[in-house]
């Protein structure tokens, strides 16, 4: 009996053996590993190769010059034109983004969310801000230059001359409408990964719905409406094409305004992406070392927007518990 | 709104006053009539049990008596809902109001990602209640018997509680606005066996001060604390095979689990479906 028993035992133990043992090494499950890995690989590679070829051309001008190139006008030399102008105007361009497309692009979102009821109109809507993200930014500059270049004509009093309303400021909001579509989406989604059970647990105690929304739905989607709209910020900034419609320039320089001056408004204004443009095309090494230097401005500046992005993210992130 | 409570004075003195008066209740979603045929009273200080098997429509039920099922686009309720002898889905009525008067308790605890004192203040708080609340929330988490376990940590997340202190930090924060009526939808569900108890024992100890209406799949618990039981069930329509919830049987939970009048109950609480 024993014996058998002890038999027996023997025999399921192979069965088992052979079974948990497996058949060798996953052979498809490697390749795909490795697929995936080289994908990421060949990502961070064109990365790493764009940023050191920038960064390399870039070393002359940031090394010899430093902060002297942010601070000096542009010029017809390359060894002394510096950006401060476009980075100015770079600057001013976020600056109305931010306080345009990202109230209302969140209210909106809000507004679909929570208050639109899930029907044929609202479903349109929601199909056509969807669109309206991936419309060419192009389109934005013909749009920005027939309204906001029109509407700033005159606005400013030191804005004369033909071209009177091509200003920071109209560019400053046809940037934002081109970025209140991607702000309205992503807020939408943050908006949308709120779990319901928040919003009946404060429905449970007697809270309005505004309340609700104030109190529940905004604290909870903050991390991810924020990470959304800096996004959306940091690619307003690197835009180039709407910005030769609404008639961003390179030189026509005027009289030398402050970083914080309201007279820059009603100039023509200077932009980094178009400044790149105009250096890339000028001859010489001297200037492509500039035209290195201006983009690694850029680049800084966007990733100063994309780092405010995930610190705030992280600080709401760790309130939320 | 309160000048209608007397109203009440109409009935006999003696009998128990019924919280809500519930006569041929049906709810809709959409073209769906997820629940039919319901009618019962609830009266106050019991303790009120449904119980029936998955998709009968009690839960649904539940959230009619503090227009919960609002929140839901398409849901439709008919047929009569009296609370304290105002129909409650009358078009003058504020749902607000009436959800400060009724408070729930969902089945998976929903404590908001706030500190422990700021959970329980939060319903005082938008009913514009600025003054008193430290005392305020000591006596709800009191009467939830779990101050003892967090007064040292009031300003720590509440998200850092076990799943049954979380759970009774939602029923202190139901309380704090000092409710009428607690509903509660499988608030143990989600708890271990020593959580549930927990929350059992309060609910028989709170049920002085509130009328409560408890929706659980666990006909023991139902037997333990409940005064009355109401029994659904669902049916399936033969020519659409879509699903609707009924009320069965109302009756005092003796009756339901010792003597059964409707043979569906009988089979039901003697374990032999659902």
């Amino acid at each position: 009996m024993a014996l058998s028993t002890l038999g027996n035992h023997s025999v399921t133990t192979t069965a088992v053996e052979r079974a948990i043992l497996g058949k060798g090494s996953d052979s498809k499950g490697l390749i795909f590993k490795l697929l995936v890995g080289s994908s990421i690989a060949f990502a961070l590679l064109v990365l790493v190769v764009l940023l050191f070829d920038v960064v390399t051309g870039a070393w002359p001008v940031l090394t010899g010059r430093g902060a002297d190139f942010l601070s000096s006008d542009l010029r017809s030399r390359a060894s002394e034109s510096g950006v401060f102008q476009p980075l100015r105007g770079t600057f001013w361009i976020g600056v109305f983004v931010v306080v345009f497309s990202f109230p209302v692009g969140i209210g909106a979102a809000i507004y679909l969310e929570e208050y639109a009821g899930d029907n044929v109109f609202t479903r349109f809507i929601d199909l056509n801000i969807r669109n309206l993200a991936g419309v060419p930014s192009v389109v934005y500059g013909i749009l920005g230059f027939s309204i906001f270049v029109k509407f700033f004509d005159g606005f400013f009093p030191n804005s004369v001359g033909q071209h009177a309303g091509k200003t920071t400021a109209a560019a400053g909001i046809t940037l934002a409408v081109l970025a209140l579509p991607i702000v309205i989406i992503t807020a939408s989604e943050a908006i949308r990964a709120v779990p319901q059970a928040l919003r009946e647990g404060g429905y449970g105690v007697g809270a309005t719905k505004s309340q609700v929304v104030r109190t529940q739905v905004l604290p909870y989607a903050a991390p991810g409406i924020l990470t959304g709209t800096l996004l959306s910020l940091a690619r307003a900034l690197g835009e180039a094409a709407p910005l030769i419609l609404v008639g961003a320039v390179q030189d026509k320089l005027g009289g030398r305004t402050g970083f914080f001056d309201f007279a820059q408004f009603g100039e023509q204004f200077k932009a980094l992406p178009i400044t790149i443009t105009n250096f890339a095309g000028r001859p010489g090494d001297d200037w492509q070392e500039v035209t290195a230097a201006a983009i690694v401005v850029l680049l800084v500046l966007v990733l100063m927007a994309n780092t405010a992005a995930i610190l705030l993210r992280n600080r709401f992130e760790k309130k939320r518990g | 709104m309160s000048d209608h409570a007397d109203d009440v004075t109409a009935e006999p003195a003696d009998a128990p006053r019924a919280v809500f008066h519930v006569e041929d209740l049906r709810v809709y979603y959409g073209d769906f009539r997820a629940v039919t045929d319901v009618s019962m009273d609830v009266h106050d200080n019991e303790i009120t049990a449904m119980i029936g098997p998955s998709g009968c429509g009690k839960s649904t039920v539940l959230r009619c008596f503090n227009r919960m099922n609002d929140l839901i686009p398409g849901a439709r309720v008919e047929g009569r809902l009296d609370y304290h002898s105002i129909p409650l889905y009358d078009h003058k009525v504020d749902p607000v109001e009436v959800r400060r008067r009724i408070g729930m308790v969902f089945q998976k605890p929903n404590p908001f990602p706030k500190s422990i004192y700021d959970n329980v203040a939060y319903g005082p708080r938008v009913a514009g209640n600025k003054k008193g609340l430290d005392d305020l929330v000591e006596q709800s988490l009191r009467k939830a018997a779990l101050w003892d376990e967090v007064k040292d940590r009031l300003k720590n997340s509440a998200m850092g509680l076990s799943g049954g202190q979380q759970q009774r930090l939602c029923i202190a924060r139901a309380i704090a606005v000092s409710p009428d009526v607690l509903l509660m939808d499988e608030p143990c569900s989600a708890l271990d066996p020593i959580a549930t108890a927990l929350i059992e024992e309060l609910m028989v100890e709170i049920k002085e001060d509130y009328t409560i209406i408890i929706v659980t799949h666990n006909m023991q618990q139902a037997a333990r604390v409940s005064d009355r039981t109401a029994f659904f069930t669902a049916e399936v329509d033969p020519n659409t095979e879509q699903r609707t919830g009924l009320l069965v049987e109302y009756a005092p939970t003796d009756a339901i689990f010792s003597n059964p009048q409707d043979e569906r109950t009988e089979n039901y609480v003697t374990g032999r479906f659902g």
